[in-house]
């Protein structure tokens, strides 16, 4: 054997060892991963675990549609949770149109100049703010300055301003995953710039922009500070039959019971959780179900 | 793009249905026979909350139509709505300030002022505690006074045959009017406490600590103390003045109700709208029934009634519609006699 081979044998030594080295790396990296993600779905099945045992004995149909009680076996959520839907859709339809028209233009329309910068930076920073400065902002601008009150109206604008941000990044997060090809083709047939948003940008983001939307809706309806601030009530022994009427929300009886020194109300608790975590799982099912079809329509 | 609306419209309006389809359950149950309707709405103290909450579910069963809303924006916050005429009814877990007092007057209201129970706070320890057989007020002071902060960290430098152990403190969160009343009453100065501490504005946070702490103290409202009473000890509490009863009194309905158990048992307050109950009857009538059923009500919700002497003075302050507080020459109510403000 020449010095040539020898030479060539130890490089592929060499290139054998490392990839002994990169394989452990990657096994490691792999254990590691899983580990972490395991942390994660074990500490939500905890959870899960707990409340669905502490709850589970207390749902019945008397508390899904009983009026709030002083006496925890008698008290239900009937007022807090149609309130909670009530934000919910409020809020969808004040936030939707608004968050998503806006990512629209910032994304397709606007040119990029000094101002359009800031205006992005401000969004990406707005949806950073902590959820009580909006109900601040809420308390002084819908409640006080425009006379709104503690109405359902003044909880949902406070929400929507809150989950503003999260739509209009998501839309545009959206926006950017169609391929410019598509457009330039659009143009090449002699679509207008409007038709070619409404008929290939939109129907090809559509599943991204709704996924971000009903995301940040789920978040929307766990907020309790803001509402709190602006100044939703803990006892509402009716439900909303106007957008002017005061209200109380899931998050706010949680709340309250979980505070109060009698066990039994921490049961309630328990109970509640079960339900505002299925109108945050339907929402996400949704979310996923109208990802999944629409992606599937897409075909390029 | 059609379908998508078509889509939004369909979850839309399971939604909408959502709303309607419960339709007969939004009625108000039609057992009452009066005629009062409007509105009655009340802010104020998360302690005040569980009486007032009984009362207006009682209150509407009798008057279905009477919408009354309560929310827990804590003592100062209620007092705040209350001068901006947000609110008829503000519940106070502690009499309203000068400053308070003052922004009323500013703002063109008159108020009624109305005790209402009576609240202790329970100073505890944990079970296996075996050495604390009972706290002075001075002892108390010390502990937690804003100077012993960093410096009294053990058992054995408040009474030297105490164990050389660290003690743990847990007391309430500076918002709530518990941690008010606490520090005037104990340090003599309102908001006056050392810093290094479990603070808490939830009572079973302090409950969980300190049944779980060999070496703990802490004081939250005595309604937890019941509801917890396997988990913890309860420590009686000399204030040395004998006219309110001679040593060491231990916290219970009867020496809260007697004036026995002090300094640590506070009166609580709803203020009234004067303007508001002379024009809506419906708070005219919601005050009366709370007043009128305030004894058994109480109990329920897990505080002290006042006795019936004074509820009886209460009344006729109602009736007679008798504005402002009589607490505002006073530093404090720590101590206070309501038979004899009242009167």
């Amino acid at each position: 054997m020449g010095k040539k081979g020898k030479g060539k044998i130890k490089k592929r030594l060499k290139y054998f060892s490392n990839t002994r080295v990169y394989e452990y790396q990657d096994q490691a990296f792999k254990y590691f991963g899983l580990c972490c993600t395991l942390i994660g779905v074990v500490v939500l099945m905890l959870l899960l675990g707990d409340v669905l045992y502490r709850g589970l004995s207390r749902l019945d149909w008397d508390f899904i549609m009983g009026l709030p009680s002083r006496r925890a076996a008698k008290a239900g959520i009937y007022t807090a949770w149609v309130g909670t839907l009530w934000i919910m859709v409020l809020t969808a339809v004040i936030a939707f149109p608004i968050g998503i028209s806006a990512g629209l233009y910032l994304e397709e329309y606007n040119k990029k100049s000094r101002l359009s910068n800031i205006i992005e930076i401000n969004i990406a920073n707005l949806a950073g703010v902590p959820s009580i400065i909006y109900g601040l902002l809420g308390l002084e601008l819908f409640a006080r300055a425009l006379k709104l009150g503690e109405s359902v109206l003044t909880g949902a604008l406070t929400l929507s301003l809150l989950i503003l941000p999260i739509i209009i990044v998501s839309t545009r997060e959206a926006l950017k995953a169609v391929p410019y090809s598509i457009r330039e083709g659009s143009y090449a047939l002699g679509a207008s710039k409007w038709q070619t948003i409404w008929y290939q940008v939109l129907p090809a983001a559509v599943s991204g922009i709704f996924t971000g939307v009903i995301l940040s809706l789920s978040r929307a309806i766990g907020e309790t500070a803001p509402l709190i601030v602006i100044g939703a009530l803990t006892f509402v022994p009716f439900v909303p039959e106007s957008v002017m009427d005061s209200f109380t929300v899931l998050p706010i009886q949680i709340f309250n019971w979980v505070s109060r020194p009698q066990k039994e109300f921490s049961e309630n608790a328990a109970a509640a959780i079960i339900i505002l975590l299925s109108i945050t799982f339907i929402m996400n099912g949704i979310a996923v179900y109208i990802r999944h079809k629409w992606q599937k329509k897409v075909k390029w | 793009m059609k379908k998508i609306i078509f889509s939004g419209a369909v979850i839309f309006s399971v939604f909408a249905t959502s709303f309607f389809g419960c339709g007969p359950k939004n009625k108000p149950e039609e057992k009452g026979e009066s005629k009062l309707s409007g509105t009655v709405e009340i802010d104020g103290s998360s302690t005040v909350y569980p009486i007032t909450e009984a009362t207006a579910e009682e209150f509407r069963v009798e008057n279905p139509d009477v919408k009354v809303t309560i929310g827990v924006s804590g003592t100062g916050g209620g007092f705040k709505k209350f001068v901006r005429s947000e609110i008829d009814i503000a519940e106070a877990s502690r009499p309203i300030k000068k400053s308070e007092d003052s922004a009323t007057s500013a703002a063109k209201i008159e108020y009624i002022e109305l005790p209402i129970a009576y609240d202790g706070l329970a100073v505890v320890v944990n079970p296996q505690n075996t050495w604390v057989d009972y706290l002075t007020v001075e002892e108390l002071k010390k502990i937690w006074e804003p100077e012993a902060q960093g410096k009294i960290v053990k058992w054995n430098q408040i009474r030297p045959n105490w164990p050389n152990e660290e003690i743990h403190l847990f007391g309430a969160g500076h918002e709530s009017g518990t941690f008010d009343y606490f520090t005037e009453a104990i340090v003599g100065k309102a908001k006056a406490s050392r810093g290094d501490y479990t603070a808490s504005e939830d009572d079973n946070v302090l409950v969980q600590g300190i049944s779980t702490d060999k070496f703990a103290l802490g004081y939250f409202g005595l309604a937890y103390f019941t509801e917890n009473k396997d988990k913890l000890k309860l420590i009686p509490i000399d204030d040395k003045k004998d006219e309110n009863g001679k040593g060491p009194i231990l916290a219970s309905d009867e020496t809260v109700k007697n004036g026995t158990y002090q300094p640590l048992s506070r009166p609580l307050f709803i203020y009234v709208n004067k303007k508001s109950s002379d024009t809506n009857p419906s708070i005219d009538s919601f005050v009366h029934f709370y007043i009128d059923n305030a004894e058994t009500l109480v109990v329920d919700a897990k505080y002290i009634p006042l006795s019936k002497a004074v509820y009886d003075l209460v009344k006729t302050r109602f009736k007679e519609k008798k504005t402002g507080s009589v607490f505002l020459d006073k530093e404090s109510t720590v101590g206070v006699k309501l038979e004899e403000v009242l009167k």
